[in-house]
This record gives C-alpha cells, sequence and structure tokens, in this order.
C-alpha cells in the first residue's frame, strides 16, 4: 500500500516539468496556431539559466528566485524568437513555421553548448528539501512533494487567469475564434507576443524546477520533446485541463511501467496515445479542428506538365554525367554522390506524402531507419545476404508506415505532424531500449554489402540503379491517377468525396508507398556505412528530409533533388565546423523570413539551372 | 412518381433549430427550386442529403434505398451529383483534369497507374466540358478561373457520372444575368433530355421563376410553402417572409459571395416576375 502511495506520488512530481512545458506549448498554439518544436529548448534553456542563477543566488530564496528568474529569461527569449523569428511568417503556410522553430532548435542547442560547455551539469539541491520523507517503510525525496505542489500551483494559477481576469478571458475568447480578436480591440502583436512570454517562461519554470531531480544536459531538448508531443496529443491542442491530465497519465505510465516492463517505458506511452487516438483523435480535451483554422495553404500549385524534350535530354545527360563518374571521379566523390542519391530518395519519398498530398510528416525518419534496422537486423540475425535484406528492408518499411499512417492520416494539420513525429521516437525508442536485439546506442555493426557489390565503384553503381529507379518511379507516380487522387485530396478533400474518392485510403496508400521507397534509401544507407545507430531514427534525421523539400521547394516535383545536392554538400562542409548547427539554424530561419514565397524563386533559379519545365509556376496560363 | 423522399429531416446546432422536419418529393424530371432567405436552412439540407451532416432525425429515400447513415462517396456511387455553394474544385489542376478525375473515379480508375492521369477519357472530358460552354479554357488552371466558370466547371464534374440526382447548391451565384439564365437553361434541358431530377437552391427569383417546374419556401428551417411557381408567388406567407421582416436576402448575399448585386433579386422579382 504505501508502495503505491510512493509511486503514484513519484509519478505526479515526475509529472511536474512535463506539464509545465505541455501547457506552454498549448497556450502558444491555441492563440498562435503555432507549434513551437523550439519549446523543448525553451525548457533546456531554463534548466541551464537556473542551474547559473542557483549558483550567484544563494540559500532558499535564492534558490526560488533562481526558478522565477529562470523562467523570466526564458520568456525574454521565447520573446525574441516570437519577434524576430515568427512574427514575419504568422501568414506563411504552417510547414514554413514549423521549420524555422527548428531552426531556433539548432540555433539554441549551439548557443548553449556555447555557454555552458558540453558537460553535464548537476542540479544543486532545494534548500529546505534535502531530505526524504517517510511514508510507511518507503522513502519520497521530500523535493518531490514540492514538484507536486507546484504543478497544482500553476494549474490553479493558470485556471485564474484563464478564467477570472480580463486579459485571461480575452485570450481564451481568441482561442476559440480567432476573428474574434480584432473585433474585441485587442491588438493582436501583443496578445502573440504576450502569449509567447507566458508559454516560454512556463518551460523555462519547468526546466529550472527539475534541476534538483535531472540537472541539465544537451540533450534534454529532444529529450521532452516527445513526450511533452504525446502529452498534449492525448490532452488535446490548446487545453491546459488536458495537458495536466495527460501528463499525469504519462508519468504515472512510466512509474509503473518500470517495475512491470522496464524494456518498454518509452513504448508503452506510445501505445496510451493510440489508444486514445483511436477513440478520440482530438484528445481527451481537444475540440476537432475546424478546415482552415491552420495557418494558409500558400499561393495554389500549377498543374503539372508533361516532361518536355528538352528537359528528358537534361535528365538523360544527368544519367549519363552520373554514369560517367567513376571514370574520373575518385572515392570520395563517388561516396559523396552515393550519399547525395540516398538523400534524394528519402526527400523525394517525404515530398510525396509532403507535397503531393499536404501530408507534413514530421516523422519520416521512422521508416528510412525501420528499413535500414530491418536490412540490419536480418542480417545479423538470418544471416541474409544483402540482395534479400535489400528486397525486405522496404517491405518491412512500408509495413510500419501501414500501421503509421493507419492511425495518422485520420489526422491533418500539426496534429498529423505531431502524430508522425511521436511515432517515429516510438520507432526510435524500441531501436534504442531493446538493447538486445538492436544492440541500443551500440548499433549494429558490420553489415556490408555482397562480395560482387563490395567496392566502391560496385555499390555506387548499386545506388545509382536503385535510387535513381526509386526517385523515377515517385515522380511517375505523380503522374498516375493515383498521384493526381493525392493531390486531389490535398486541394479540395470536399470535392474527393463527392466524386468518389475515398481520401484517407489514397493517403494511407501514399503514405505505405512513401514508407517503402524511405525504407529503400534506409537500406542502401545501411549497407553504405556498414552500420546503424538508433541516430538514423531521430527526430534530426526526420527534419534533414524537411529541409531538403523545403530548401528544394514544396511545390515542385524535382524540388528535393535539387535540395537533396545543396544540402547534403553543405552539410559535408558544414559538419567540418564545431559549431556547423548554429550555421544551419541560422540558415534555416534566414531561408524562411526572406523567401516567404516557399522558395520559388530559388526553386525557378534551379530549375532553369536543370532546364526542368514540369511544376513550373506559370504565370495566368492562356 | 417520386425517387426521392425526404422525410422529417430535422437539425440542430447547439439550441438553433437550422432544419425542423423537413420533407420532401421529387419526381424524375423535374427541376426543383429550394428557396428562402440566407440561413434558412437550405445548404444545411443539402448537406444532410449528401452525407455529409448527419441528421438528427429524418430519413431519405433514393428509389427506396435509405441514404441517411452512407458517406457521401456511397451516395455519389448510388447516382447523386452535387455542386457547392462555395466551390469545391481541384486548384492545382487544369479544367479538364478536374472533369477527367471525376471520371476516372466512375471508372474506378484511381487505383490504375497507366496511362497517366491526364490522357484518361479525354472525349468524355471534353464533350462534358463543351455541354456547359467551357471547353475553350479546358487547359486552364482551375485556379485562375472566374467564379462563374467554376460554377460550370463543378456542373460538368457533377455530370460525368450520369447522376439521376443532381443537387446545386446556388449554382448561378456570381455570374452575369445573362449566364444565369442561360445555365439554368442548360440545366433544364439536361433534366429534359436525361429524366434526371434536380434539386436546386437559388436567390435570383427571375431564375427561380422561369425554369423550376416546382418551388419549396423555407424559413428557418421549415417549410413554409410548396408548390407551383404561380401558387408559391401568391402565397401571403411567403410574400411576407420576402418583403416584410428585416432581412431580405439580396443584401445578404453580396456579402456570402463578395458579388456585386445586380438587382435581379427579391422584391421585384417576386412581385413583377
Ligand atoms: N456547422 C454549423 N454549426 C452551427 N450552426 C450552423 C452550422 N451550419 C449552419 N449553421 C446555421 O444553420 C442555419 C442554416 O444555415 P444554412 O447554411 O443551411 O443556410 P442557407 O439557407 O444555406 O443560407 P444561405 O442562403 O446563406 O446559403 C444558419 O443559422 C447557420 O448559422
Ligand atoms: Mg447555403
Amino acid at each position: 500500500m504505501d508502495f503505491f502511495v510512493v509511486q503514484i506520488l513519484t509519478g505526479l512530481s515526475n509529472a511536474a516539468a512535463l506539464f509545465l512545458v505541455a501547457s506552454g506549448l498549448s497556450i502558444i498554439f491555441g492563440v498562435t496556431r503555432v507549434v513551437n518544436f523550439s519549446h523543448g529548448s525553451f525548457y533546456m534553456l531554463g534548466a541551464f539559466i537556473g542551474y547559473s542563477l542557483m549558483t550567484v543566488l544563494p540559500g532558499f530564496i535564492g534558490f526560488w528566485a533562481s526558478i522565477l528568474l529562470a523562467g523570466v529569461a526564458v520568456g525574454v527569449i521565447g520573446l525574441i524568437v516570437e519577434m524576430g523569428v515568427l512574427r514575419p511568417i504568422y501568414k506563411s503556410p504552417e510547414l514554413f513555421q514549423l521549420v524555422a522553430t527548428f531552426g531556433v532548435i539548432l540555433v539554441i542547442q549551439d548557443l548553449t553548448l556555447l555557454i555552458w560547455g558540453p558537460d553535464d551539469l548537476i542540479g544543486k539541491r532545494s534548500p529546505g528539501f534535502e531530505g526524504v520523507v517517510k511514508i510507511g517503510d518507503q522513502l519520497l525525496p521530500s523535493y518531490d512533494l514540492v514538484l507536486i505542489f507546484l504543478s497544482f500551483l500553476v494549474l490553479g494559477g493558470l485556471w485564474f487567469l484563464f478564467n477570472k481576469t480580463r486579459v485571461g478571458i480575452l485570450v481564451r475568447a481568441a482561442t476559440q475564434d480567432r476573428e474574434m480578436v480584432g473585433a474585441l480591440g485587442v491588438n493582436q502583436s501583443w496578445l502573440f507576443s504576450g502569449v509567447f512570454f507566458l508559454g516560454s517562461a512556463l518551460a523555462g519554470i519547468g526546466g529550472a524546477a527539475q534541476l534538483p531531480k535531472g540537472g541539465a544536459d544537451l540533450l534534454m531538448d529532444f529529450n521532452i520533446l516527445a513526450p511533452v508531443f504525446v502529452v498534449v496529443v492525448i490532452g488535446g491542442m490548446g487545453s491546459i485541463p488536458g495537458a495536466f491530465v495527460a501528463a499525469l497519465i504519462i508519468s504515472e505510465l512510466n512509474v509503473f511501467g518500470v517495475q512491470l516492463l522496464p524494456q518498454s517505458t518509452l513504448v508503452l506511452m506510445f501505445v496510451v496515445m493510440a489508444v486514445v487516438l483511436i477513440f478520440r483523435p482530438w484528445g481527451l480535451f481537444g475540440r476537432p479542428e475546424t478546415l482552415g483554422s491552420h495557418g494558409s495553404q500558400g499561393p495554389p500549385e500549377a498543374p503539372l506538365r508533361a516532361f518536355s524534350g528538352r528537359l528528358w535530354l537534361a535528365l538523360a545527360a544527368a544519367a549519363i554525367a552520373l554514369t560517367a563518374v567513376p571514370l574520373f571521379g575518385g572515392t570520395f566523390l563517388q561516396v559523396l554522390l552515393a550519399d547525395v542519391i540516398i538523400a534524394c530518395l528519402f526527400a523525394t519519398s517525404l515530398h510525396f506524402i509532403l507535397g503531393l498530398g499536404g501530408l507534413v510528416s514530421f516523422g519520416h525518419a521512422a521508416t528510412f531507419g525501420g528499413g535500414a534496422y530491418a536490412a540490419a537486423l536480418l542480417v545479423q540475425y538470418a544471416e541474409a545476404p544483402m540482395e534479400m535484406a535489400m528486397l525486405f528492408a522496404p517491405l518491412a518499411a512500408g509495413l510500419l508506415a501501414l500501421v503509421i499512417g493507419w492511425f495518422c492520416v485520420r489526422l491533418s494539420g500539426v496534429y498529423f505532424a505531431m502524430l508522425t513525429l511521436a511515432f517515429a521516437q516510438v520507432v526510435w525508442s524500441v531501436a534504442f531500449q531493446w538493447g538486445d536485439v538492436t544492440g541500443g546506442d551500440d548499433g549494429i555493426l558490420g553489415i556490408w554489402p555482397s562480395a560482387w557489390a563490395s567496392g566502391t565503384t560496385a555499390y555506387y553503381y548499386l545506388v545509382l540503379t536503385l535510387g535513381l529507379g526509386g526517385i523515377a518511379t515517385l515522380l511517375f507516380m505523380a503522374y498516375t491517377p493515383f498521384g493526381y487522387a493525392l493531390r486531389g485530396g490535398r486541394d479540395s478533400a470536399l470535392r474527393s468525396e463527392a466524386i468518389g474518392i475515398n481520401v484517407r485510403l489514397v493517403q494511407w496508400s501514399a503514405f505505405i508507398f512513401a514508407g517503402f521507397m524511405s525504407g529503400l534509401a534506409g537500406a542502401l544507407f545501411v549497407f553504405a556505412k556498414g552500420s546503424i545507430f538508433p541516430t538514423e531514427l531521430e527526430i534530426a534525421r526526420s527534419f534533414d528530409a524537411l529541409i531538403i523539400v523545403f530548401l528544394g521547394g514544396v511545390q515542385s516535383l524535382f524540388g528535393p533533388l535539387a535540395g537533396g545536392v545543396v544540402f547534403t554538400l553543405l552539410q559535408d562542409w558544414l559538419s567540418r565546423f564545431e559549431y556547423w548547427r548554429l550555421f544551419l539554424g541560422l540558415m534555416i530561419i534566414g531561408i524562411v523570413i526572406l523567401l516567404p514565397n516557399g522558395l520559388v524563386g530559388v526553386g525557378q533559379w534551379v530549375r532553369n539551372r536543370l532546364g526542368a519545365a514540369p511544376g513550373k509556376p506559370e504565370e495566368e496560363a492562356a | 412518381m417520386s425517387f426521392l423522399e425526404v422525410r422529417g429531416l430535422t437539425k440542430s446546432f447547439g439550441g438553433v433549430n437550422a432544419v425542423n422536419a423537413v420533407s420532401l418529393d421529387l419526381k424524375e424530371g423535374e427541376l426543383l427550386a429550394l428557396i428562402g432567405p440566407n440561413g434558412a436552412g437550405k445548404t444545411t439540407c443539402f448537406n444532410m442529403l449528401y452525407g455529409q451532416l448527419k441528421p438528427d432525425e429524418g430519413s431519405v429515400k433514393l428509389n427506396g434505398r435509405e441514404l441517411i447513415g452512407q458517406t457521401p462517396r456511397k451516395i455519389w456511387r448510388m447516382g447523386v451529383g452535387r455542386t457547392f455553394q462555395i466551390t469545391a474544385t481541384y486548384a492545382s489542376m487544369t479544367v479538364m483534369e478536374n472533369v477527367q478525375m471525376a471520371l476516372i473515379s466512375h471508372h474506378r480508375g484511381i487505383f490504375s497507374v497507366w496511362p497517366p492521369a491526364s490522357r484518361r477519357h479525354r472525349p468524355e472530358a471534353h464533350a462534358l466540358l463543351e455541354l456547359v460552354g467551357m471547353e475553350s479554357q479546358a487547359e486552364r488552371a482551375a485556379s485562375v478561373l472566374a467564379y462563374g466558370d467554376l460554377k460550370r466547371l463543378e456542373l460538368a464534374i457533377a455530370l460525368a457520372h450520369s447522376p439521376r440526382l443532381l443537387l446545386m447548391d446556388e449554382p448561378t451565384a456570381g455570374m452575369a444575368p445573362k449566364e444565369r439564365v442561360g445555365l439554368m437553361q442548360l440545366t433544364a434541358d439536361i433534366v429534359k433530355e436525361r429524366k434526371i431530377g434536380v434539386l436546386f437552391t437559388e436567390h435570383d427569383m427571375d431564375v427561380v421563376f422561369a425554369h423550376a417546374h416546382r418551388v419549396l419556401v423555407l424559413n428557418r428551417g421549415e417549410i413554409l410553402a410548396d408548390g407551383s411557381v404561380d401558387e408559391v408567388r401568391a402565397n401571403p406567407r411567403v410574400q411576407e417572409v420576402y418583403l416584410g421582416g428585416g432581412s431580405t436576402f439580396g443584401e445578404q448575399e453580396d456579402a456570402d459571395t463578395g458579388q456585386s448585386a445586380d438587382g435581379s433579386v427579391d422584391k421585384e422579382g417576386l412581385a413583377n416576375a
């Protein structure tokens, strides 16, 4: 009995940080409709800033002042992000905002590294609450009780703010009806900024308050992101009570999960999410998303054009040039080009669902890494030859996409984005936690091609054949009725249903097909590198594909190819610098803000270079 | 013989009774107008007939088969076409491709891969575009069409699977007066030729009185009158709805669709036409 009480209290105290971060994210989303992917970074900053403040401000007062000040400091940083990064792009398609906040993650990561160094910091104990309390024969750190109190305090405070104060009621009205904001005579800029400050400050306080329990490290940002998304998805976007209940559920589940199924704590959380979503796709306390409530969709895309003769010629020339590379290029160039082709295939498969289908997936790494792991596991345990592994890897990835897609295509917009991200984290956590099979963090090593393909040039030709084959298939599919139906569902789901097209089925099929191709890219990748680690399933990998698609231009069929080339070469070059994330992040933010028309300008330039005609945005057709 | 039988259709949003116990019959070869001021519940009725909205009560039978509870997809397969008050077309496709998609779906080719979509059913699509007078714009992007042309395109799409029943929600909104008459004349011809039933809503009384075989008047969710054009026009309660009361729908329509008034709506239409 005492044991259970202590377990429940531990779960409650674990829920505190989760709730603080999730409620902040929810408040920001509710009013601005921006999913702030950098919210985990604000949490991390709260921990680091709080740590530094605590070393300066001593004693009981100093401890709590530090937490409060950390919250204020992070709130101000949130304000800077809102004004500097997001304000210029509120009217852009939501993908822009998501990508921009990802840029912020990269920048904050490197700035944190720059300021605080790479070492984990161990948090100071809270003065006055260093000890433990005895509950029956069980012990509980007394600070856990403080955290529980804190989360109820914040819940109560937020309830008061949104129900009893004029400002809060206005904000709530704005959440329910964005048009209301103007009608009520509220300055929208102020409202958005204020909400961003509040939401960020909550994340900062969460980060600082958990210092005595968890300390501060550079992985905190991504580590909290997945659970926070799960909490927000389960609770319902924009709902504070939802965030509270869901944070409790997840934390209790973790605490008891550790007792019962120590190997699957991470997976458990996602299973609960899946179950909730089957019955309530909008979360426990969420309301169905009304159409058009999330950002603009950007300018309409131009109709697809058949490949022109010039384009065929350019493509043939490119294929010949690539085939001829081993004649004049050395090992380095061949390896680099193989990387480029794999990245292009990966990104083109994402573009298939994202560009054509309007399904903004933030978890495309699941099928890439999934395919790679499938191949590696087959080689490791079934001693399968490369040929067989390469055949089965895409199938396994397709199967994975089938399961993930079943849940995800029922949602749209940011809900879809978050859910795909959460599922990718499931796959990641399986690879990471199931050490006996996947090798965990150590990965799987020694996955080499068959003898005939083991030379650099031979493998280059294999990548060239399968990679370009996959890309060509994806491009071809865009022109089939299936590809058209996918675009139709994006343009007007209403029209599709009214002419007998099952939009969900089309989207689900596309998701599976894209997963298959992404799995092929993963298989090519694993045999190229000879090993696979959970990093290939990480959020950062999903973002690679997103950035490539984004860089190349979402509305162009050839965008992912142009983007893949530029991005891979750029990364190859940037990664020689210590703070490459900083550069990359700033670059992403710069592109998003300076080219708000979806890189049509750059895309046009690239397309002209390639001499490609399809997808060319036509000016008022004759 | 009526092949569409609607009985006791009811829907409320929150506390508001949008549609209350609406019943109607439609015969083959009949052009039935559903009129009423803004917010009368016309679109809500359409949405319930087409499976987009679940009614609180009521039944809709098409040739004896219940439509309530079916998805729009199924209802379309049963031979019902629809055009929308706010047009729904594929902006990233050409006019031709928009029609081709409906034809591809009708021939159950959505999941086939060869030949490419833009090469399918071209003669059929062309004939449909010709029918609605859009053949000269076949290769334009739907995103650049004028609003009236989008309405015409929607009609072509809705006709692609040779429906038995056509639901048209304000088919002529956004068109010039001449165009309106032309489009309704075309619809009337199709009704006559193919013996299909058409249920349409319309704010332009000239159009209604010139072409409808029968008129249903809806007000605040309830059927106010049901009869021939002359009967409805003479009905004092109908006149009251349109002439008395604060809200004449002519003005509101402007706000709704962003179209300029062409003066053919409302009072004079009722009184003089
Ligand atoms: N989804 C909804 N939620 C709440 N109320 C709704 C909804 N849809 C319609 N209504 C309300 O139901 C009533 C009927 O609306 P409906 O759109 O059917 O009218 P209408 O006759 O088509 O009007 P119009 O001539 O403007 O097209 C209106 O009062 C409207 O505000
Ligand atoms: Mg209407």
